[in-house]
């Protein structure tokens, strides 16, 4: 069976290279610009003059909230908003109800992502059994399931046990895993709620001190170093943390790290306005945290960037800031998040963007299918982006359930215009597609592929 | 000024206005029929999230002797504390015709937030928010020192000069928080002074001199104000310090060291006090004392928030 031929043209590649792109089937083809090649006679044309290709991004921290919060997020609603943001992989964190620490919540979270079809969703499993922090989860089971998991975390909750924090890097590693660690000592951060400084004192908000974060880093690398694992660190938002993590890569220790778009572009300043929507957890800090993040990133301290996405009903952000819940979505804004942090500052360019955003998430992840450098043949999950238009970011860039964007009615760079997953587009022209289509795609395409 | 969220926003004229407003209030208060008709018809309604009784009656007072209708609408045993949402529990009071709002919450910063919702169009008072602010606290105090240093010419003046020791738990507290900022604007100079566990994290920033020890900083000082807050017995299950002996030695006011005070060095305190804990018996009632003077000047600063944020709209 064949789908329809998509010809991407004018697009500029990472690297900087102009070249047309076919999409065929599931896979992508490069061909010289102004090539007339039948096989593209009767191809759907898509001006990518301006537009930059990048792989199809990879989130490795996605709230996707199904099974059991439907009413902030679904897998579908989740994956629609990954769509719209570029990405064509999302790691979905275990903190479900039931919790993500079985081979049938996976299983069912997967099968969930694969029918609706905009993303390649791939369930993060929980460390420990209902993130309860006391006895490991079915680590192995979920790790053989048909969901193939990886990627272990309690996100949410830190898994602060020392000696239950040392048997999960062993363990995972059996499997080729890694653990995601939320770095959060508990007993620090009791009922904390914004960065602890000069700041929270005058709001009168409990702190929420950057040591808290730092001191379960600087165990953890310990840690992964003695038992020869490697570890991943969930959402890096400070200054000392990246110092740590850049220690820990000169002795030679195995550890990945993320940055949040929101910790790369926003500041504790905004909560001044007592206004829940910047209330997320780790809390927005100081600006030369966001500096060292930045740079972080540029220099491969920060290996990745990850969204975080944790959407949240109105009502549980429409309240005084104590009663609040943590967490904003991201999806929808990382990219121009990450531009304009990142890019028009000079810090990266685009090459790196591709790195930071799929290459490295993927790898970190063992997803398949998300590290191309387009290649003839590569599978063609990739997204367009304009990077040359600045826009308020509004709400109808929002595409998921959730409306808790800490960005509403701030200026962004840049704008995502075409996402394809598995040779299919989930979005053109800014128009994420409706889910029939979508979904029919999918099963156009599973059909087609070899189970 | 539309609301009254918390002092570090008020500018020097808007607290010499309130201050001098409430001259004029505390006139009435000594006249034999303690009423002015300026909030006739109008509607006061005092939120209290959070039990105090003291400030609550404080406000009633003060919207009753302006001719104010008062609603005393209590979390305690209604819808709010059964999870009823600020955003409803605001609306309501704006469908009922609230034309200024009292609001005492648990929560630092619910009183701007219910400020900036929309959810109510009326003027917003903050009674006390979380570990924030008390701003009519320290508006009371700030009249109250005013007063004592000069009595009936304070009309107009700042407190250039004054030097004022607040003394406890500044950690948890919003009254030391609003009396900072206000006394810092209005000119005074403020020291805090407690055990390093009760100093707000970054308070080094703070325009305030920070001291451990209570006897030097008395000594150096010798100050106009000294300011006992109230220690809550809560804090030493938590760490803060290690029983109430040991802080009663090293930073209650205790006789020994109310006499090597100025005779005329004003002791205040906030209330309700733990007698023997932070504040001695002696100190408590002597002549130095204000806690008194600062209750009723409480009733004419409220008068005077209340007159200047809604006798003005119709
Ligand atoms: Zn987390």
């Amino acid at each position: 069976m064949s789908t329809p031929t998509y010809l991407i043209v004018g697009a500029t590649l990472p690297t900087g290279e102009r070249t047309d792109l076919v999409v065929q089937d599931d896979r992508l083809t490069r061909l010289a610009p102004g090539t007339d090649s039948a096989s593209t006679r009767g191809a759907t044309r898509i001006d990518a003059d301006g537009l930059v290709a990048l792989p199809g991004l990879v989130d490795l921290h996605t709230h996707l909230r199904e099974p059991g919060f439907e009413q902030s997020e679904t897998v579908l609603t989740g994956s629609r908003a990954a769509a719209a943001g570029g990405f064509t992989g999302v790691f979905a964190m275990a903190n479900t109800l039931p919790v993500s620490d079985t081979a049938g919540v996976v299983e069912q979270v997967m099968a969930l992502g694969d029918d609706a079809g905009y993303a390649t969703v791939r369930p993060i499993g929980a460390v420990t059994v209902g993130l309860g922090g006391e006895r490991l989860s079915e680590i192995g089971a979920m790790a053989h399931s048909r969901a193939r998991v990886r990627v272990f975390s309690d996100d949410g909750k830190c898994v602060h046990d020392s000696l239950l924090m040392r048997r999960a890097l062993e363990y995972v590693k059996t499997f080729d895993g890694v653990v995601a660690q939320h770095a959060q000592d508990p007993r620090l951060t009791e009922n904390a709620q914004m960065n602890e400084g000069a700041l929270s004192s005058e709001l009168g908000l409990k702190g929420w001190p950057a040591v808290a974060e730092e001191s379960i880093i600087a165990r953890d690398v310990l840690l992964a170093e003695h038992v020869g694992a490697r570890l991943h660190v969930c959402h890096v938002s400070t200054a000392g943390s990246v110092e740590v993590i850049r220690w820990a890569k000169s002795r030679g220790i195995v550890v990945t790290a993320e940055a949040t778009p929101h910790h790369l572009l926003l500041t504790e300043d905004l909560v001044r306005s007592y206004d829940a929507r910047f209330k997320v957890n780790p809390p927005l800090r100081r600006d030369e945290d966001v500096l060292a993040l930045r740079r972080g990133l540029a220099d491969g301290t920060i290996d990745i960037i990850a969204t975080d996405h944790a959407p949240h009903p109105t009502e549980s952000k429409e309240s005084e800031w104590d009663a609040a819940s943590f967490g904003m979505v991201g999806l929808e804004s990382a990219l121009s998040v990450a531009q304009t942090a990142l890019v028009d500052t000079g810090l990266l360019g685009w090459n790196d963007i591709a790195r930071v955003l799929s290459r490295t998430p993927a790898e970190i992840g063992r997803l398949a299918g998300h590290s191309h450098a387009f290649e003839n043949g590569a599978p063609a999950n990739f997204t367009l982006h304009d990077p040359s238009a600045a826009s308020t970011f509004e709400l109808d860039r929002l595409a998921g359930k959730s409306h808790n964007s800490p960005f509403l009615g701030r200026t962004l760079s840049g704008r995502v215009q075409h996402t394809f997953h598995h040779g299919y587009p989930t979005m053109i022209d800014t128009r994420v597609l409706d889910s029939d289509t979508v979904k029919a795609s999918a099963a156009l395409w599973k059909a087609g592929t070899p189970a | 000024m539309r609301h009254l969220l918390s002092t570090k926003q008020l500018s020097r004229d808007e607290a010499l206005q309130i201050l001098d407003v409430a001259e004029d209030m505390a006139t009435v208060n000594e006249r034999e029929v303690k009423k002015l008709p300026a909030l006739r018809g109008k509607t006061v309604v005092n939120l209290f999230f959070e039990d105090s009784t003291r400030t609550r009656i404080s406000f009633e007072a003060a919207a009753k002797r302006l001719s104010a209708d008062v609603i005393n609408f209590s979390a305690k045993g209604s819808s709010v504390s059964k999870g009823e949402s600020l955003k409803d529990t605001a609306q309501t009071l704006a469908a009922m015709g609230a034309d200024g709002v009292v609001i005492r919450h648990h929560a630092s910063g619910a009183p701007q937030v219910l400020a900036e919702s929309g959810w109510i169009d009326a003027p917003i008072v903050n009674a006390g928010d979380g570990t924030h602010e008390h701003p009519t606290q320290a508006l009371l105090d700030a009249f109250t020192i005013r007063r004592r240093l000069f009595g009936d010419t304070s009309r107009g003046r700042n407190l250039k000069g004054v030097s004022v020791v607040i003394v406890g738990d500044i950690l948890h507290s919003r009254v030391a928080r609003s009396n900072l900022w206000l006394l810092e604007t209005l000119g005074a100079h403020v020291s805090f002074v407690a055990p390093a566990t009760l100093i707000p994290f970054g308070a080094s920033t703070w325009p305030a001199t920070i001291s451990y020890d209570l006897d030097t900083t008395l000594r150096e000082t010798q100050p106009d104000v000294v300011m006992m807050l109230r220690i809550q017995s809560e804090r030493m299950n938590a760490a803060f310090f290690p029983n109430a002996r040991e802080y009663a030695r090293i930073w209650g006011l205790d006789d020994a060291r109310l006499a090597t005070l100025r005779p005329d060095t004003m002791v205040m305190h906030p209330g309700p006090m733990n007698r023997g804990l932070e504040i001695s018996a002696g100190a408590a009632d002597s002549a130095r004392s204000t806690v008194l003077e600062q209750v009723a000047n409480g009733v004419s600063i409220r008068m005077a928030v209340l007159y200047l944020l809604m006798s003005g709209q119709s």
